[in-house]
C-alpha cells in the first residue's frame, strides 16, 4: 500500500501518460480506420488495393517491430519528433488496421437492398450513407471497436519501453528508489483494469444505447 | 469486386469516372513510393557499405540464430498455451461452482493484463531468465484466450448431440471427449490458428526483456558503426521475414476457414473469437481480430 501513497504522483503521471497515449492514438486509428475502411468498398480498384495492402500488412507486423522501425528509422530521415508522437502514429496506425476490418464488416452487414431501396426513393450518394448505411453499420461495429481499443490500451504499454512516459514504465523508477517490485507490480496492474475497464463500460453504454438489440 | 449496399452498379459513365479516378490514386501511389525511394537513396541507405554485413557468414548465422530463437519461443508458448487454455475451458465448463469461478476469473485477469505486463513482472520480478519469462507472458494471455475459443467452440455444437450422447447413458467426460470437442474442434480451427499468429507476433515482446530473438539480432547489427549504422537496411531486411511469417500463419487459418465452409461434417457455427479483453463476464460478444 505504501507504494501507491508514496508515490502518487509517479502513478499519476503514468497512468495519464497511459491515458494520453491512448486517447491520441485511438483517434488517430479511429480516423485512418475509417478512411482506410472507405478505401476498402470504394468502387475504385487501385483504392481497393491500397486499403487491402494496408490491413494485410499493418495486421500482420508485430507491433514492437513497427515500434522498433518507427522511433529508431524515422528520426534517420531527419524526421525528429517526441517520442511520444513516434509512439502514437505507431500505435495508432497498427490499431487502423483492426479498426478498418471492424468499420468494413459493419458496413457489410447493412443488406444490399437498403441501398437499392435508397437510391430508388431517389436518395443521392451522401443521404444514402448518411442517412441509411451508416446508422446501421454503426450500431454493428460498436463492439468490436470497443475490443480494439481495450486491445489498443494494452499496447501502449510497450511504448514504455522506448522512453515514453506511461504506467508500465514507473516499475523502473520505482525500483530504483527501492520499493518491493511486487507491490509497484500490483499498482500497475490495478492502473490497467481501471483504463480497460473505462473502456469496456462507455462501450457497454453505448451498445445499450445504440447496439443491435439481441 | 464485392458488392456492398453503398454503391449502384456502375454506368457506362461511372466506370469512365471510376477509371480516371483509379489511374489518378496509381499516379499518386507511384510517386509516394518513388519519393520514399529517393529518400532511401538520399540519406545513403543505398550505399554498399552498409549492405554489407548481411554478405558475411558470422552475421547471416546471428540472423539465423535470433529466427530460431524467435520460433522457439512461439513453439513453447504455442503448446503451453493450449494446454492451459484447454485447461481453463474445461474449468470454466466445470459442474463445481467454484472450479468455475476460479477458471472465469483467471481467464478474464489475463486477458485483461497487457501482455508486456505480465512479462515484465515475470522477468523482473520473478527474476526469471527472458525466454522462460516470455513464454510465461505468452502462454497466460493466449491460454486464457484460447480458453473462450475453446469453450464457445464446445457451446457451438447443436444441443441434440449432448443430449444424445447423455441418453446413450454416456458420462460427461466421455461427452466432452467423445462428441462435443471433436466436433467443436473443426470449427474451432480457424479461430485457435489466428490466435497463434498473435502468439507469434507476441515474441517480438521477447526483444524489450534482452531475450536474444530475431529483433535483436537486427538491433546488434544495425548499432555497428563499422558498416556505419546500417539501420535502415536491416529494417527492410527483418520486416518481410516476420511479416510474411505471420502472413502465411494467417492465410492458413483462413484457408482452413474456408475449406470448412465446404465441408459438410461441420455443422457447428463458426467460432469467432471472443472479444479480447471485456473484463465483465457474459457481455462477450464475437468481436473482430485484435492483437
Amino acid at each position: 500500500m505504501d507504494v501507491l501513497t508514496e508515490n502518487f504522483s509517479l502513478y499519476g503521471k503514468g497512468l495519464l501518460g497511459t491515458v494520453e497515449l491512448t486517447g491520441y492514438a485511438s483517434l488517430l486509428a479511429l480516423g485512418l480506420g475509417v478512411l482506410m475502411a472507405a478505401f476498402r468498398v470504394a468502387p475504385v480498384g487501385s483504392l481497393r488495393a491500397i486499403g487491402t495492402v494496408w490491413v494485410a500488412v499493418l495486421r500482420n507486423t508485430p507491433l514492437t517491430l513497427l515500434f522498433f522501425a518507427v522511433l529508431l528509422g524515422l528520426p534517420r530521415f531527419g524526421l525528429v519528433l517526441p517520442f511520444t508522437t513516434f509512439a502514437v502514429l505507431a500505435l495508432g496506425c497498427y490499431t487502423s488496421a483492426f479498426i478498418c476490418e471492424a468499420v468494413r464488416s459493419g458496413i457489410n452487414t447493412v443488406p444490399v437492398g437498403q441501398g437499392e431501396a435508397a437510391r430508388s426513393l431517389g436518395l443521392t450518394f451522401e443521404q444514402t450513407l448518411g442517412a441509411v448505411i451508416m446508422p446501421q453499420a454503426f450500431r454493428a461495429v460498436i463492439p468490436p471497436i470497443g475490443s480494439t481499443l481495450i486491445a489498443l490500451a494494452k499496447n501502449s504499454a510497450i511504448a514504455g519501453s522506448f522512453s515514453v512516459t506511461e504506467l508500465l514504465g514507473t516499475y523502473k523508477n520505482l525500483n530504483e528508489l527501492g520499493y518491493s517490485i511486487i507491490w509497484s507490480f500490483v499498482w500497475i496492474a490495478v492502473g490497467y483494469l481501471i483504463v480497460t475497464l473505462t473502456i469496456s463500460a462507455v462501450f457497454n453504454v453505448l451498445e445499450t444505447r445504440w447496439g443491435v438489440p439481441r | 469486386m464485392t458488392h456492398t449496399a453503398l454503391y449502384d452498379i456502375p454506368g457506362p459513365r461511372t466506370r469512365r469516372r471510376h477509371r480516371i479516378y483509379g489511374a489518378l490514386t496509381t499516379v499518386a501511389i507511384l510517386a509516394l513510393l518513388s519519393w520514399f525511394g529517393y529518400l532511401l537513396y538520399d540519406t545513403g541507405q543505398f550505399e554498399a557499405q552498409k549492405w554489407r554485413p548481411f554478405q558475411y557468414k558470422g552475421i547471416q548465422e546471428l540472423l539465423l540464430r535470433g529466427l530460431g530463437n524467435t520460433l522457439k519461443a512461439f513453439a513453447y508458448a504455442a503448446v503451453l498455451a493450449l494446454v492451459l487454455g484447454a485447461v481453463l475451458a474445461a474449468g470454466r465448463l466445470s459442474e463445481h461452482r467454484p472450479v468455475r469461478w476460479l477458471a472465469t476469473l483467471l481467464i478474464e485477469f489475463f486477458r485483461a493484463m497487457p501482455v508486456l505486463v505480465m512479462i515484465f513482472f515475470v522477468f523482473v520480478a520473478l527474476k526469471v531468465q527472458p525466454l522462460p519469462a516470455l513464454v510465461t507472458g505468452l502462454t497466460l494471455y493466449n491460454g486464457s484466450v484460447l480458453a473462450e475459443v475453446f469453450r464457445t467452440g464446445v457451446g457451438s455444437v447443436d444441443r441434440g448431440q449432448r443430449e444424445a450422447a447423455y441418453s446413450l447413458g454416456m458420462r460427461k467426460t466421455q461427452v466432452m471427449s467423445y462428441v462435443l470437442v471433436p466436433q467443436g474442434l473443426r470449427a474451432m480451427l480457424p479461430a485457435i490458428i489466428s490466435q497463434l499468429v498473435v502468439a507469434l507476433k507476441d515474441t517480438s515482446l521477447g526483444f524489450l526483456i534482452t531475450y536474444e530473438e530475431f529483433l535483436h539480432a537486427g538491433k546488434l547489427i544495425a548499432g555497428n558503426l563499422d558498416y556505419d549504422l546500417p539501420f535502415i537496411p536491416v529494417v527492410l531486411v527483418i520486416s518481410p521475414i516476420y511479416i510474411g511469417m505471420c502472413m502465411l500463419l494467417s492465410w492458413f487459418a483462413n484457408w482452413v476457414a474456408k475449406r470448412q465452409r465446404r465441408n459438410p461434417k461441420v455443422e457447428a457455427a463458426e467460432v469467432a473469437r471472443p472479444e479480447p479483453g471485456t473484463v465483465l463476464p457474459g457481455s462477450g460478444t464475437p468481436g473482430g481480430g485484435q492483437a
